[in-house]
This record gives C-alpha cells, sequence and structure tokens, in this order.
C-alpha cells in the first residue's frame, strides 16, 4: 500500500536529481504512509479508551450509531470518579507507593552503582553480574513463596507490601543502568578529586549525581513505571478496597459484571494512565538513550 | 646549624615513614572497600532476601502437600504433569511466547527501517506515537482491549459489520481468544523492539552503505549483508530478554480470558495464581511457578553470556 502511495506521487518536473536522491525521497515518502498505517493501529486501544471515557451509560447501553465516535460527550464519569472517595484512595496509595519506591529504590541503586563501579571489595564482579540475573528474574516466577514470605511478616492487604516489595523489580535495572553510566565518567576525574582531598561522598555528590543526571533521570523512569503499572503483586497480595492501588482497583474494584459502568472504567483508565504518559512526552529522550545504551555502543 | 637540622629532621621524615605509608595505604584500601561492601549492603539484602531466599523457599514449598504440612517429594510435579490443563498450559505458553516475540520482533524491526528512512525533528514525533502502547500501565490497556472485544459491544465487530463481514467471537473460542491474546502482547511489545533496533541501526556506519550502492547493491543485499550482520548481536539480545518477559506474562491473559475458555489461555503465572492465591494450594502454585525455571535460566544464561561478551568488546 506504502508503495502505490508512493508511486501515484507527481514527479515534480524541477527534481532532476541522481537516482538514488530519487530513491531515497520515494522511501522517505514511502515510509511517512506506512508509519501513518502503523500509528492509526497502535491508538486504536488509546483513542477508544478516550471516546468511551466520554460517553454516558446510556448512550453505551443503546448501541445506536458509530460506537467509535461519541455522540453526546459529558465529563460526567471524570467528575463521579474525582469525587468517589474509593477512587481517590486508589490514585494516593499509587501516588505514595509510587514515591517511596522510586526513592528507595534510587537510592539502594545509586550507592551500590557507585560502590561497584568505583571504590570495588572482593566479589564486585560477582554481584554486578547477580545484579543483571536477578534483573532477569519476571515477577510470576516468585510470587507464590513471596506470598507466604510476606503472610509471615504480617504484610499480607497492606499496601506497604508493594514498598517491599516493587524495589526487588525496579532495583537490579536502575542499578544496572546507573553502573552503565559511572563507568562512562573518566576515571581522572574522580582521581583528581581525590588528590585535591575530595571525600568519596562528596565525589558521588558532587561529581557522579550531576554527570550522570541523564541515567538517573532514565532509571528514575524505570522505578516509576515498575511501580505505577504494577498489577500481579497488587492483586495477589492486597485484597480490600481500601489498600488497593489504581490497577488492581480498577481491574478488580470497578468492574461489578455490569457492563454499562465502561464508561467510567475507561474514563478511570484515562486518569489512571495520564501520569506515565505525561512523564514519558517530557522525558522519553533520556528514557530511551538509558535503555538503548547497550544497544548503540560497539 | 639550623638548617642542617631541618635537613636532618626532613630526612628522618621521609626515610622512617616509608614502610609505616605502605601500611596505612593498605589499611586506607581495606577500609575502603568495608565503604564500598556497607554500600552495597541494601542491595545484596535485597537480592538475598527477597529474590534468592524466595527461589530456594519455592522449591521446599513445591514439595508439600495441600496443607503445607507433610512432605511429598515430587508428587505436585507428576500430578501436574499427568494433568491435561496444566498440558495444555505448557503447549500454550510455548505457543504464546515464541509466536508473540517473533511478531514482535519482525514488526519491530520493519518500525525501525521505517523510522531511520524519516530522518530530521519529526522523528521523535512518530517515535512518541508509536511508543504510546509500551506507555500506557499494560492491565489498562488490556482492559481496553476487552471492552473492544465484548461480546455484545465490540465496537470491532461493529466495524466487521458495516464492512459486511460476520462477526468473529474473539474471545469466545480457544483459538480466537489465543490469537487476541497474542495480538495484544504484540501490540503492547512491538515498540520496544521498536526502539532497541533504532538505537542498533542508527550505529551501523553509513559508510558500509555507501559503499555497498556503489557496488551495486540492492535494498534486499544491503539487507541480508549489512544491517542483519551488523544487528545479530543486538536482536539475539533483544530477543532472547523479550522470551523471558513474554514466557512469564501475567496482566494480559488474567484480565483479558482469565485463562479461559476451557482452560484455553493459561499460561505458568496465571495458573499458578489461580492454583495458588485463588484455590488456596500455595505448594501446588508453587510447583507450577517453579515448572519456568529451567527455561528460563536457559534464556538467562544465553542473555548474560551475550551482554557479558558484549561489554568485553565493546571495553576493548
Amino acid at each position: 500500500m506504502s508503495a502505490t502511495t508512493a508511486n501515484n506521487m507527481p514527479i515534480k518536473p524541477k527534481a532532476k536529481v541522481g537516482s538514488m536522491e530519487r530513491q531515497r525521497m520515494w522511501a522517505v515518502r514511502g515510509s511517512f504512509a506506512a508509519l501513518s498505517v502503523f500509528v492509526v493501529m497502535f491508538l486504536i486501544p488509546p483513542f477508544y479508551m478516550i471516546m468511551t471515557s466520554l460517553k454516558s451509560s446510556a448512550e453505551i447501553s443503546a448501541q445506536k450509531g458509530n460506537p467509535w465516535i461519541v455522540q453526546s460527550p459529558t465529563l460526567d464519569n471524570f467528575i463521579h470518579l474525582a469525587t468517589d472517595p474509593s477512587f481517590q484512595r486508589y490514585f494516593m496509595n499509587s501516588v505514595w507507593v509510587t514515591a517511596v519506591v522510586v526513592v528507595l529504590s534510587m537510592t539502594i541503586a545509586i550507592l551500590a552503582a557507585f560502590s561497584l563501579s568505583r571504590m570495588g571489595f572482593k566479589g564486585a564482579t560477582v554481584l554486578s553480574t547477580g545484579v543483571f540475573l536477578t534483573y532477569l528474574v519476571p515477577p510470576s516466577l516468585l510470587f507464590i513463596p513471596l506470598f507466604q514470605i510476606v503472610g509471615s511478616l504480617g504484610l499480607i492487604n497492606n499496601t506497604w507490601v508493594l514498598v517491599l516489595l516493587f524495589p526487588t523489580l525496579a532495583v537490579p535495572f536502575c542499578t544496572w543502568i546507573m553502573i552503565g553510566y559511572f563507568n562512562s565518567i573518566p576515571k581522572e576525574l574522580d582521581e583528581a578529586a581525590l588528590i585535591d582531598g575530595a571525600t568519596y561522598p562528596q565525589i558521588l555528590i558532587q561529581i557522579f549525581i550531576p554527570v550522570a543526571l541523564p541515567g538517573i533521570i532514565a532509571a528514575t523512569i524505570f522505578a516509576f513505571t515498575v511501580a505505577w503499572g504494577g498489577f500481579l503483586y497488587p492483586l495477589a497480595y492486597l485484597y480490600s478496597s481500601d489498600q488497593a492501588t489504581l490497577t488492581v482497583g480498577i481491574v478488580r474494584e470497578l468492574i461489578r459484571g455490569d457492563v454499562f459502568a465502561w464508561g467510567m472504567i475507561m474514563a478511570a483508565c484515562v486518569m489512571a494512565a495520564a501520569p506515565p504518559v505525561i512523564v514519558y512526552t517530557f522525558l522519553m529522550d533520556y528514557y530511551v538513550a538509558g535503555l538503548t545504551a547497550g544497544a548503540t555502543k560497539g | 646549624m639550623a638548617d642542617g637540622s631541618t635537613m636532618v629532621a626532613g630526612s628522618s621524615v621521609t626515610m622512617s615513614p616509608a614502610p609505616r605509608q605502605g601500611a596505612s595505604l593498605r589499611k586506607l584500601s581495606r577500609r575502603r572497600s568495608t565503604a564500598a561492601l556497607v554500600l552495597c549492603m541494601p542491595l545484596i539484602l535485597l537480592i538475598v532476601g527477597l529474590k534468592i531466599y524466595p527461589t530456594f523457599y519455592a522449591v521446599f514449598l513445591s514439595m508439600l502437600d495441600r496443607k503445607m504440612l507433610n512432605f511429598v517429594g515430587l508428587d505436585n510435579f507428576v500430578f501436574l504433569l499427568g494433568r491435561p490443563s496444566f498440558q495444555l498450559v505448557i503447549f500454550q505458553s510455548c505457543l504464546f511466547a515464541i509466536t508473540a516475540v517473533i511478531m514482535k520482533a519482525f514488526i519491530g524491526f520493519i518500525l525501525a527501517h521505517l523510522m531511520h528512512n524519516i530522518r530530521g525533528p519529526s522523528q521523535r514525533i512518530w517515535r512518541g506515537l508509536l511508543l504510546v502502547p509500551w506507555v500506557i500501565p499494560l492491565s489498562l490497556s488490556t482492559l481496553t482491549w476487552w471492552w473492544l472485544f465484548d461480546p455484545s459491544y465490540s465496537a470491532f465487530n461493529w466495524t466487521l459489520k458495516w464492512l459486511g463481514f460476520d462477526e468473529i467471537p474473539f474471545l469466545g473460542s480457544v483459538w480466537n481468544a489465543r490469537i487476541s491474546v497474542i495480538a495484544v502482547n504484540t501490540w503492547f511489545g512491538a515498540p520496544f523492539f521498536m526502539i532497541m533496533y533504532l538505537a542498533a541501526l542508527k550505529s551501523v556506519p553509513e559508510q558500509l552503505y555507501e559503499a555497498a550502492a556503489i557496488d551495486g547493491a540492492g535494498a534486499w543485499q544491503r539487507l541480508i549483508y549489512i544491517t542483519l550482520p551488523m544487528m545479530r548481536n543486538i536482536i539475539l539480545i533483544t530477543v532472547l530478554y523479550s522470551l523471558i518477559v513474554t514466557f512469564a506474562d501475567f496482566d494480559i491473559v488474567r484480565i483479558l480470558t482469565n485463562g479461559g475458555p476451557q482452560d484455553g489461555t493459561h499460561l505458568f503465572a496465571t495458573y499458578a495464581f489461580s492454583v495458588g492465591i485463588q484455590s488456596g494450594n500455595i505448594p501446588r502454585g508453587a510447583s507450577v511457578s517453579l515448572f519456568m525455571f529451567p527455561i528460563l535460566a536457559t534464556l538467562a544464561f544465553f542473555v548474560l553470556r551475550d551482554v557479558l561478551k558484549r561489554n568485553k568488546e565493546v571495553a576493548v
């Protein structure tokens, strides 16, 4: 399809350029056309999420006309949710859990990465490898033994369980990213500082953290994503409504078998998806750079 | 006189501390490595307490009976292997992971090439739009997919009917549901492959393509002889990593089908959840999860080998 659109383009008479350049121009046009098709396909669910969130229950149940377009848009679903105490609680639970998890994970990761990258001790290499291996352990492998463990700690149905468990998912990758960024800082920089009498805490705070700020942003976004979107742990360990975070609150509490509540469910999804979308809009470049650091070198 | 004494004093200062300085340096380095260990302590505690210990604990749990009182050896594993619904889980997990990863890698590869063709500032905007599926929390977008697939309100079916086709029960029959689950995972994961491959594409030196073009190589030949060999390693790492994550996937199946229809879409993770948490048979749930372990460990071994090899190459 992309090829035909490119071929039908009238060739401008003044475009008397080399065949390679003309080929290149068509490749660009074809790419735009093909990308447009992909973008439309990829954006169907978020588009429909927003459209449904603007519909009233009556409009959904009537099933008249095109479901893709909202006929009488209303913000009732959003207003209802924003004033609903239980939805507020899910939101606040997600906010504080995410905030604590991000701070905790980043502290652990930065300290460990600094130590592994610069100070060194017996077994540091083994630990770095171990960190990478734990990053490859998916949450669904250990959630059942962890159920018993957090149960014996008395943390079942307590939101704090997430503060304990989400760092296990976030810290390994954050540490891995930070080691990479710290390693890219020239050794001469901290050696010079050491000779000038700087202490390790000073080197970390005054040199490493500012220089590796892009890496810190990337790792922070990762920790944020893990904590905000986590689903399995809250679903398995938190059963009462007042302890639920957004993802579980929406999936478990808002769905009551009543099909016409879908406008509200989708509105809740829009509100819960907004923070990550906003974060990524502004900080995407850092995150992509951090993620692909391994892919671009070498 | 005064000068001489200072000289002597000075020389004695430089002479005598030589062995002491060595000792203090050693002490300093020992103190430094102690401090280094202390800084790593939270990380070590986290890994040992919440990754390594639970792994061994899972092995212990899996050998208990339902009431967790008696030791039953490998009975749980034997029982599971003999159960048709679990045999289905093994088949489905493999089908799901392999198909979805191939689809994601393929679409991601195409997207990366398309993105690489368009240069300039607009690339950022296209990239941002294509990354949306990957940015929305998976459980929420899966909920939207569920609504799109809804038997009586499906917007897809409305479109099909409008175009004059028959309606499709997306989640109603076993194979439809399997394909739907794979489609949602592909939708979610393809953007990740796109950015990894795009980064790898950008690192291929442009001169190689120019030289090939001068030698008369076509687009296909450039792909086979330049792009693929240059990207080989990153393709391998991404695919292996994604196999691990996809194999252990939970959110999509749990929300979209909850394992149904007729246990036709359960994966290891969702089956472990329904056996271990919902039915309360913790030991058997732990055994279900542990079945993933050899597969994931093998994949992780290859990822690690490639990553370490790569780091070494980069360092050289």
